[in-house]
């Protein structure tokens, strides 16, 4: 068997290439291919449901490759070239048996076909949701560092590459094992010696196909990340295409995805060397084997009792030992692809996660929550700290505003309220409940978070809105509009709540998303409402609408809004200054205006802008 | 898809790519000739071997070791001879359809990026990565196998041959298996072209719904919407994987059935084949030798079938290409006029628009901004501000009435000059996953100065220094390892580097703090020559303005000095809504 068998040796060259995303830069996944195999297998369990009926019905299907020839050649022995003539009777009979071993080969050939089938597009589609979902599990440092099209590529490409392995591999690892040792042992029963031979002239194939095999896998595994790459490439020059176009700077992203394009051609190629290459070999000692036995056969023929059928019957066995060595040379190319994808995508489904919602949760009682910041600081990654000790204490029902300048951690700690990511020292408490030990389904009923960016889902402005809260009916949606003073808006939309919105709301202007937005997280009723800039984009007269609308919204929960328009301030009952991810100052407005500290002069540039 | 297109589809698109790329196709196909010959050798070697070395050795008659030796090295090297064809065929089969798929998605590429701006809106990014990814492999399978299948054609014809020399009525018995063949293929294509045609869909829908869910990362995270988006995609999934299985049972009927029909061939010709022999017409070595003959046949005909039975999915996949390739691609300007040099005049004449499929956003708007002119543009949310920019930037064109930079029309204007007068920064700013430095001056030709200049004025010299490797430091794709207000700094200063003639700004500075926006506009307000349209919320960017112009209903309502249009009371409340708050 030539199975890539050596996991103890380094891997050349995997995972080397300098790629920006911290999903294909960091691999997690490492170990040799059959530690790969054996995780990914593990991992999809759909592979090897009904292999072992299916592998016995494919050594049906192998045995009778052998025996239709040899059946033809009785036929044609027996019958055609039977001594004193032609025997019609044998040769029609003959004919019949052969019709209907070939039509059952034919039967068993498609039912084998049709469970792998079955199998392997199971495998694929498991592989595919599960790797779906991960994705969504990962930590937002993850999803800022890793291009979309990467993230893409993982649940579409990479799960490709392992279609053909899914369908043949374990399959032809396990047949043609078997037809290669069950021609081995009857070339045994013929000669002893002569089995030796043929093994001595086929043993330097695993060596070889091992180093090959290294190679090979380090070729496919580069291919995997130029694929990504290339896909990144599309995606991110699709989704700029308006600055490229609006700077002619279309060239830029012809060059960018040509050079993708080309890169993963340049990938191809190599790896082909080794797809073309990796087959033959087996055929180059074979014929060796084969050149052999005539050799030795010929002139040690008397010594070790070999007649001439015999050695006539060695030489036609050697040559049946090809096709098989040929279609596990195939199968090990299918292997180092799939070894490679599922690299990828071990990767990916390896990737720790952050944030782990717990089982089972704590509530948070119902109603206005109180918030509670305890020495926190959090950094991404290694990088500096973005929030350095913070404490906080927001009482229930307060509406609160933080400003800052840019970068000051703000909108950080708005995604720690939420539990987008857990800090590394300290504890946030949820009216008196510590966050992270509040069940998901708990958490979002509680908090929400309306994100500057107001992305929208490929659908109607009803549907956007209603994600913010399961259940939610057409009355809720209505209730929530007026409540926001949004109802003239929507109506003045071309087909009002039907309007579609386009991918990410391009359907509507920015303003117009972050209004949607702010309608769905209104919807869910949360005791803790924070806005991170939600309504920057949309105009004062509508601002300050909404300041009213948010002010009466606030009336029964806790309202944490980050901006930088401080007619937002003005209105809160605590403001929060935050300053190089330190809280500078903390009080009222009115307080804090007068105090002569960085809101003072936050407020007098606010000011001399509205004036 | 109504009537299947079978064989003549193929080979036609077969053609188009051999078209594209010969040389490695022509090298791939003699490669397989090679290979044939060499397989036929392979049997001539080994029957010569046997009757001549092997069976005399026996019959007390010893080959000398000169005999023995040529005999191995006739093994091997017919052998070798075999193996180089298979190699140079796999190789430059591989390259062959390689190479098609590269021109494929370059093709694309260059489709893509001259999509215009209405065009691309509805078009699901995922779907468009489908087509250059997913089609661009699928289009090429066919071409694994196609000079395998030419490259073996003279084996059938050299058995094709041989047979009609032995016997006529054998011969044409056997060449039953060619209509048995199409009958089959027929079969099959009826049946396979459709659902093959939905997983290519399916393909599609896939990777478009992943697409739009990673990049609605965060928002999936804070909706605590991760299991209905599975759910989503697991139906998609779950549809593809449905269509896939149906292809796939499809092909494991045919490929069985092909399988079957070398077999039944020598099984029919001998069984017939017979009562010739007890008729004289042939003698018993003569139909030993058709039924050899059948199994040099039946390698051609495998390879064939597997030509076949890929060719249904390249043929949709082709379609899919096609239709991709058939998008609309912006106007290419005509009769180029070129303009003149510091700030430039701007001016629309009757500018109607609406997006496909939509109410009309802007009816009728007409401007007349002279050169060196500041501007704002005020309007409520959604009024169609950001429509006038975009329009005036020539990246849309009007569905009525015309825009002109000095005094020339937009369409009579190359795109290089348009795009080297005029600077539009999105109210969205879009950063790519690069360098700051390289988002920031997009062709990399910016002088030192003129770099330095823009990234102070646009504030972004107060930032970088605390970013770990300050201009080099690599942004996440879209800018989001930066705050908003970070991002549409950089937008800034990547239009302020190419010294626009006229710059538009969208709202571009909606997300940065007053103090540092109130600094920003001191600088453009001091530093900047270029004619200045710029979309405002704040009166502090309004009153930067020579005059302002307020959109309303898609006209414009009003235009003049802001202090002049405070007596209209729809404008005084809608801009000075927060210090009316106050």
């Amino acid at each position: 068997m030539t199975a890539p068998t050596d996991h103890t040796a380094t891997e050349p060259k995997l995972g080397d290439d300098a790629s920006i995303d911290a999903l294909d830069s960091a691999p997690t996944t490492q170990g040799g291919a059959i530690e790969i195999l054996r995780r990914g297998i593990a991992t999809s369990p759909e592979l090897t449901i009904g292999l072992r009926a299916t592998v016995m019905m494919g050594l049906g299907v192998a045995v009778s490759r052998l025996v239709i020839p040899v059946l033809l050649q009785r036929a044609i022995d027996r019958g055609i070239l039977a001594e004193g003539g032609v025997d019609t009777g044998t040769v029609v009979r003959s004919a019949a048996v052969i019709a209907v071993v070939v039509f059952a080969a034919a039967m068993v050939s498609y039912i084998t076909t049709r469970r792998l089938v079955e199998a392997s597009e199971a495998t694929l589609a498991g592989l595919r949701q599960r790797a779906f979902r991960k994705v969504h599990q990962l930590s937002i440092a993850d999803h800022n560092e890793t291009r979309r099209g990467v993230l893409l590529a993982r649940v579409t490409s990479d799960v490709e590459g392992l279609a053909r392995f899914a369908q043949w591999g374990l399959y032809a690892w396990s047949v043609n094992p078997a037809v290669l040792l069950g021609t081995l042992l009857v070339l045994l029963w013929y000669s002893w010696q002569l089995t030796i031979v043929v093994l001595i002239c086929y043993a330097p194939v695993i060596p070889l196909l091992r180093w090959l095999q290294k190679r090979q896998l380090a070729a496919y595994d580069r291919l995997r990340t130029a694929v990504a790459e290339m896909v990144a490439s599309f995606s991110e020059t699709i989704n700029g295409l308006p600055v490229l176009q609006a700077y002619g700077a279309t060239e830029l992203g012809r060059r960018r995805v040509g050079d993708a394009v080309d890169e993963r051609y340049d990938r191809a190629i190599v790896a082909n060397r080794y797809m073309s290459g990796v087959f033959v070999v087996g055929d180059f000692f074979g014929a060796l084997a084969l050149a052999a036995v005539t050799v030795i056969g010929v002139s040690q023929a008397d010594a070790w009792g070999i007649g001439a059928g015999d050695l006539i019957a060695i030489m036609f066995l050697t040559t049946l030992l090809l096709e098989p060595t040929g279609e596990l040379a195939e199968t090990l190319d299918q292997t180092q692809t799939a070894v490679a994808s599922w690299r990828k995508i071990l990767n990916l489904l390896d990737r720790k996660i952050d944030v782990i919602d717990p089982e089972p949760g704590c509530d948070v009682p119902a109603g206005p929550v109180a918030v509670d910041v305890e020495g926190v600081t959090f950094s991404y990654r290694d990088a500096d700290p973005v929030l350095r000790n913070v404490d906080l204490h927001i009482p229930a029902s307060t509406n609160t505003a933080i400003v800052g300048h840019t970068g000051s951690g703000k909108s950080t700690i708005a995604k720690l309220l939420c539990r987008l990511a857990d800090p590394q020292v300290g504890e946030i408490r949820l009216s008196g409940v510590p966050l992270n030990e509040v069940g998901g389904d708990a958490r979002l009923a509680t908090v929400r978070m309306v994100p500057q960016d107001g992305f929208l889902f490929d659908a109607t402005v009803r549907e956007n809105i209603a994600f913010g809260r399961i259940g939610a009916t057409d009355a809720d949606i209505a209730a929530v509009l007026e409540t926001l003073s949004l109802t003239e808006w929507v109506e003045r939309l071309p087909k009002g709540l039907a309007t579609e919105v386009g991918e990410r709301g391009t359907n509507l202007s920015v303003g117009e998303r972050q209004l949607v937005a702010l309608a769905r997280a209104a919807l869910a009723d949360p005791g803790l409402l924070i806005l991170d800039e939600a309504t920057s984009a949309v105009d004062p007269e509508t601002d300050q609408v909404l300041t009213r609308a948010i002010r009466r919204l606030s009336e029964g929960r806790t309202l944490v809004s980050i901006a930088h328009r401080l007619a937002t301030a003005e209105a809160a009952d605590l403001v929060v200054v935050f300053d190089a991810g330190e809280i500078a100052e903390i009080g009222t407005h009115d307080e804090l205006v007068t105090a002569g500290g960085p809101y003072t002069a936050l407020h007098a540039a606010w000011i001399g802008s509205t004036e | 898809m109504t009537e299947p297109r079978g064989v003549r589809a193929g080979l036609e698109l077969v053609r188009m790519m051999i078209r594209m790329h010969p040389g490695p196709f022509a090298i791939a196909v003699t490669g397989a000739a090679v290979y044939a010959a060499a397989g036929v050798g392979a049997t001539v070697v080994f029957g010569r071997v046997t009757d001549n070395v092997v069976l005399p050795s026996f019959d007390g008659e010893a080959p000398s070791s000169r005999t023995l030796a040529l005999a191995a090295l006739a093994i091997v090297a017919v052998a070798i001879v075999r193996m180089l064809g298979i190699v140079t065929r796999r190789y430059f089969a591989g390259m062959f359809s390689e190479r098609v798929s590269r021109t494929l998605r370059h093709r694309l590429r260059d489709r893509y990026l001259s999509l215009p701006a209405a065009s691309r809106r509805n078009l699901p990014v995922g779907e468009l990565i489908a087509r250059a990814d997913n089609d661009a492999d699928v289009m090429v399978h066919v071409l694994h196998p196609l000079p395998f299948s030419l490259g073996v054609v003279f084996l059938a014809i050299f058995s094709a041959i041989a047979l009609l020399m032995i016997d006529v009525p054998l011969a044409i018995l056997s060449f039953l298996v060619f209509p048995t063949m199409t009958v089959l293929n027929r079969m099959y294509t009826q049946r396979v072209e459709a659902p093959a045609a939905l997983v290519q869909r399916g393909v599609g829908v896939v990777s478009s719904i992943a697409h739009e869910s990673f990049d609605g990362a965060l928002v999936v995270k804070t909706l605590g919407r991760a299991e209905q988006e599975a759910d989503r995609f697991d139906v998609a999934v779950e549809d593809l994987k449905g269509h896939r299985k149906r292809v796939g049972y499809l092909r494991a009927a045919f490929d069985s059935a092909i399988g079957t029909l070398p077999y039944l061939g020598i099984v029919a010709v001998i069984a017939i084949g017979v009562f010739r022999v007890e008729a004289d017409a042939v003698t018993p070595g003569e139909l030993v030798q058709i039924a050899s003959l059948f199994t040099v046949l039946a390698v051609p005909m495998r390879v064939f079938g597997f030509f076949l039975q890929t060719l249904p999915p390249s043929l949709v996949a082709h379609d899919r290409i096609t239709d991709a390739l058939a998008l609309p691609v912006v106007d290419e300007p005509v009769d180029v006029r070129p303009v003149g040099s510091g700030p430039l005049a701007l001016a629309t004449t009757d500018v109607h628009f609406a997006w496909p499929e939509a109410e009309p956003v802007l009816r009728g708007i007409n401007l007349d901004i002279p050169a060196g002119e500041i501007v704002a543009v005020v309007g409520s949310t959604g009024s169609g501000k950001s429509t006038v920019c975009e329009l005036l930037a020539g990246l849309l064109t009007p569905d009525r009435g015309h825009v002109r930079l000095d005094d020339t029309p937009l369409r009579n204007i190359s795109v290089e000059d348009r795009t080297n007068a005029i600077a539009l920064v999105f109210q969205e700013s879009f950063l790519f996953a690069d360098t700051l430095r390289a988002n920031i001056d997009l062709p990399g030709t910016a002088t030192e100065a003129d770099f330095q200049s823009a990234i102070e004025i646009a504030q972004v010299s107060e930032f970088i220094d605390v970013l770990p490797k300050g201009l080099d430091t690599i942004v996440g794709e879209r800018g989001v390892t930066l705050s908003g207000g970070q991002r549409q700094r950089v937008a800034l200063a990547r239009a302020l580097v190419r010294k626009p003639q006229v710059i538009l700004l969208d709202d571009a500075t909606s997300a940065i703090d007053p103090q540092i926006e109130q600094r920003i506009l001191d600088g453009l307000r001091t530093t900047l020559s270029a004619t200045t349209i710029v979309v405002a919320q704040r009166l502090s960017t309004i009153r930067l303005a020579d005059r302002v112009i307020w959109i309303d209903g898609g006209r414009i309502a009003a235009a003049g000095a802001h202090d002049d249009l405070l007596a209209e009371d729809g404008y005084r409340t809608l801009v000075t809504a927060y210090e009316a708050a106050r």
